[in-house]
């Protein structure tokens, strides 16, 4: 038999088992709070905090997705301080890189008022497209960094570290051992990270030559070649 | 790409391989100190030789300022950029050197290569450079030059200025030399480690809380507690840490102790040890303080020596070793989980919290971490016992604090004084005063993650409770000051750069936040104000301040918005 925990989420009270996150906690009241880089299958590392909310008597906001719900604990989730926090978030986030590929984000933006103009002159995240496989490609310009790719490739699933980061703070970028071009890397195109990305910064070579208007005819022609030019090479 | 001769690494893959991923920093360290850099043929060679992803090994160096994946001149300056010293003319400084070397920098051999560094820890010295790792200070400009030769003038360091009002944690500093295991047990040394070990652990702690020693890090934290907490978590491994990553822009006071007299923070880590059951210990010292290992480490093999460290100790059956480990240039890794995380062969990236230290720490082990300057606080309260210490202070603020002053100030230095001197006291009694007999624009309290004072504060008594009573934060106890000649711009954007360079990237807020409060900073500074630039540094100061992940974030904006609210015309641009 589990604990039971009660606490309110934004006045509505909720009971849930012992360990429950804050986010859990408002599923099952049926509140609803935004996430970016939480996703189910992976851990949960809270970078993103879209998903802050305001607990009674805490100092700072808490990240919704790893704050364990506690007893008699009083959730708000549309505070000024909360809803300030996310918009200010989504508009930083736009003033980064190309956040076109990534609907949900674009759908935070409509309902929290997130001008993606607010930061004029900001240095953007524009990095070239990486095509260097026949699988996939990486567009880093679309990156916000949730590092589910990396955790999938390392012990969230796949066991295989290919990816890891380069440079820090603002600068970081996705990235394999010295920048190899990922068939010379421990990548074994399982499309773990592909399946993953909420931003379009990976994905299917097939898709993305389609996008560029490619016909299903190029698309195959190009594809087999690489696969002939590869399987002569390997 | 060039051969490389790996034979030197095998002695340090051997060396450290029995550590895995936990020997990476040292192990790259080593390969640098060979290499000069860290070739892609190295980091592959280390990262097999200690069981790590290569690519994790990559994340690594990359993370770290101080480790380079590209060759680097064999001379390299780093020349410290922020205020204390930008305002002693580093700038100048920069000048000087870099043309210098137009001159004398060509070619890939005996290549000198100029950097800016984040605070080096030599404030009351500036402008304060570092030349191949070894500090230089307080030098005429034109000798500068000299420099550009690595043979010149290196191995002096400069000694540190030490001022007291009372002696509990400096009587030993400020003689420009390293006091010794024979000079400091003559005066008292190791009698607190003595008396705890002839007391059962949990008096030890009984002892802490009762003298209501707090960390003097800057988060506060009650010592005793933290003891506790660590002491009663269920496990047979738990670690003592000494932080020793200070990096706080204005910060020296855990350079001067490391440096002047390390066995001091070394027997308040023994009695913590003992206090919570830890044989193993680890300190933690910041990449840019390497003459500060070597001090440490000194003090650490006489201690072992004498058998204050090892097993059965000084006869009380107590074990208990300690282990040194140099960061690499990451500001971040001051925050303690980052500083587990550096340790255990990782990028400093901060852990989220809870579940804190006490119970889930270094290796996932109940873990204590202290700072530098509480750890120097225990061997007297163990020696004198807590009333004793309780006689230093105010009720709420007991003991004696270490201020580190600098900018424009008559006599910069270290200044031991009770908690509860006034500020005025402190600048104008101690340290004669503003440089030059000049007015007291500003003062920044807490460094770059702090707050600015005005004259209006020169009353407010330094504790705890009357600054944060006054919306000051103590931190680590820092105060730069700003006569009224400076341009407070100047100092903002410098404080922008800094938090830009030293953001981890981990949470979006400070990733994102840091960068933008950077160029809008810069805007301010150039006179160039957007219209809705003070509205955008305040909605992004305020989410970093609310919604980061780590104290960093939390406080990357704590300057700016103090600005705004002191002198909001100066934020009154682009109209």
């Amino acid at each position: 038999m589990t604990a039971t925990i009660s606490l309110t989420i934004d006045g509505i009270p909720v009971s849930v088992s012992a360990g429950a996150t804050i986010l859990q906690a408002a599923r099952a009241a049926g509140v609803e709070i935004p996430t970016i880089c939480y996703h189910d299958y992976c851990t949960a590392n809270a970078l993103c905090r879209i998903c802050v909310v305001e607990v009674e008597g805490a100092r700072a906001l808490a990240a919704a997705c790893v704050a364990r719900a506690a007893e008699g604990m009083r959730v708000f989730t549309r505070t000024e301080r909360v809803t300030r926090a996310r918009r200010t978030l989504l508009e930083m986030l736009a003033s980064s890189v190309d956040l076109s590929e990534a609907p949900e984000i674009q759908q935070m933006m409509a309902v929290y008022g997130a001008d993606p103009a607010r930061y004029p002159q900001a240095e953007r995240r524009d990095p070239p497209v990486l095509d260097d496989n026949p699988m996939y490609v990486r567009d880093y310009s679309k990156c916000i960094l949730c590092w589910r790719c990396v955790q999938v490739c390392a012990e969230d699933a796949q066991y295989t570290f290919a990816l890891n980061f380069s440079g820090r703070g603002y600068e970081t970028q996705i990235a394999t051992f010295f920048n190899h071009p990922m068939p010379a890397t421990t990548c074994v195109f399982c499309g773990q990270c592909v399946g993953v990305c909420p931003t379009g910064a990976l994905k299917p070579k097939r898709e993305w030559l389609f996008q560029r208007g490619h016909t299903p005819d190029e698309i195959m022609e190009l594809t087999r070649t690489e696969r002939r030019r590869r399987k002569r090479s390997g | 790409m060039a051969e490389f001769d790996l034979t030197p690494l095998v002695p340090i893959l051997e060396q450290y391989k029995p550590q895995g991923r936990s020997g990476l920093l040292p192990a790259l360290h080593a390969a640098q100190a060979i290499y000069g850099y860290l070739p892609e043929p190295v980091a592959a060679a280390i990262g097999q030789g200690l069981g790590v992803p290569l690519v994790d090994v990559f994340g690594v160096i990359d993370f770290y300022a101080l480790f380079y994946r590209e060759p680097v001149g064999e001379t390299v300056i780093h020349v410290c950029a922020d205020p204390a010293c930008a305002m002693a003319g580093a700038d100048a400084v920069m000048k000087v050197l870099a043309s210098r070397f137009e001159l004398e920098g060509e070619g890939e051999t005996g290549r000198t290569v100029v950097e800016h560094s984040p605070c080096l820890g030599l404030c009351e010295h500036a402008p304060a450079l570092h030349v191949v790792g070894k500090a230089q200070a307080g030098l005429a400009p034109g000798s500068y030059a000299a420099l550009v030769s690595p043979t010149v003038g290196l191995g002096q360091r400069p000694r540190s200025r030490v001022y007291r009002e009372m002696d509990i944690l400096t009587a030993r500093c400020g003689q420009g030399r390293t006091v010794g295991l024979a000079e400091y047990r003559a005066g008292g040394g190791y009698e607190g480690l003595q008396r705890a070990l002839a007391l059962p652990p949990q008096a030890v702690i009984a002892e802490i809380k009762a003298a209501g020693l707090v960390g003097r890090g800057g988060a506060a934290f009650p010592t005793g507690l933290k003891w506790e907490g660590a002491a009663q978590a269920p496990g047979d491994v738990r670690y003592v840490v000494c932080n020793a990553d200070e990096a706080e822009p204005g910060t020296f006071k855990d350079r001067v102790l490391l440096e002047d007299d390390p066995h001091l923070p070394l027997e308040g880590l023994m009695i913590a040890a003992y206090a919570v059951g830890a044989r193993q210990g680890y300190i933690y010292i910041r990449g840019e303080y390497r003459f500060q290992f070597e001090t440490m480490q000194q003090a650490v093999n006489e201690a072992r020596a004498a058998g204050l460290l090892g097993s059965n100790i000084l006869g009380s059956g107590f074990d208990f070793d300690v282990e040194l480990r140099l960061g690499a240039g990451a500001y971040i890794c001051g925050e303690e989980t980052a500083l587990f995380e550096s340790i255990e062969g990782k990028r400093g990236f901060p852990r989220v919290k809870p579940p804190f230290p006490t119970t889930h720490g270094l290796f996932g082990k109940p873990t204590v971490i202290n700072n530098v300057e509480t750890l120097a606080n225990v061997p007297y309260i163990l020696r004198a016992g807590a009333a004793a210490y309780r006689q230093v202070g105010t009720e709420k603020s007991p003991g004696p604090k270490l201020f580190c002053l600098s900018g424009d100030v008559a006599r910069p230095g270290l200044y031991e004084v009770p908690f509860g001197v006034s500020f005025r006291h402190l600048l104008e009694d101690l340290a004669g005063g503003v440089r030059g007999g000049r007015r007291m624009q500003a003062a920044l309290f807490g460094g770059a993650a702090g707050a600015f004072a005005t004259a209006d504060h020169l009353d407010v008594r330094l504790t705890f409770e009357d600054l944060r009573a006054a919306g000051l934060p103590l931190g680590s106890g820092v105060i730069t000051v700003f006569d009224d000649t400076r341009d407070l711009r100047d100092v903002l954007i410098r404080l922008g750069r800094f938090f830009a360079d030293e953001s981890c990237g981990k949470c979006f807020p400070c990733q994102i936040g840091t960068q933008r409060q950077y160029e809008i900073l810069r805007r301010l500074a150039a006179g160039r104000l957007l219209p809705g630039d003070r509205e955008r540094l305040l909605d992004t100061g305020w989410t970093m301040t609310d919604a980061s992940l780590c104290g960093l974030g939390q406080t990357a904006a704590g300057a700016v918005l103090s600005a705004i609210r002191l002198w909001p015309e100066m934020f009154q641009g682009g109209l």
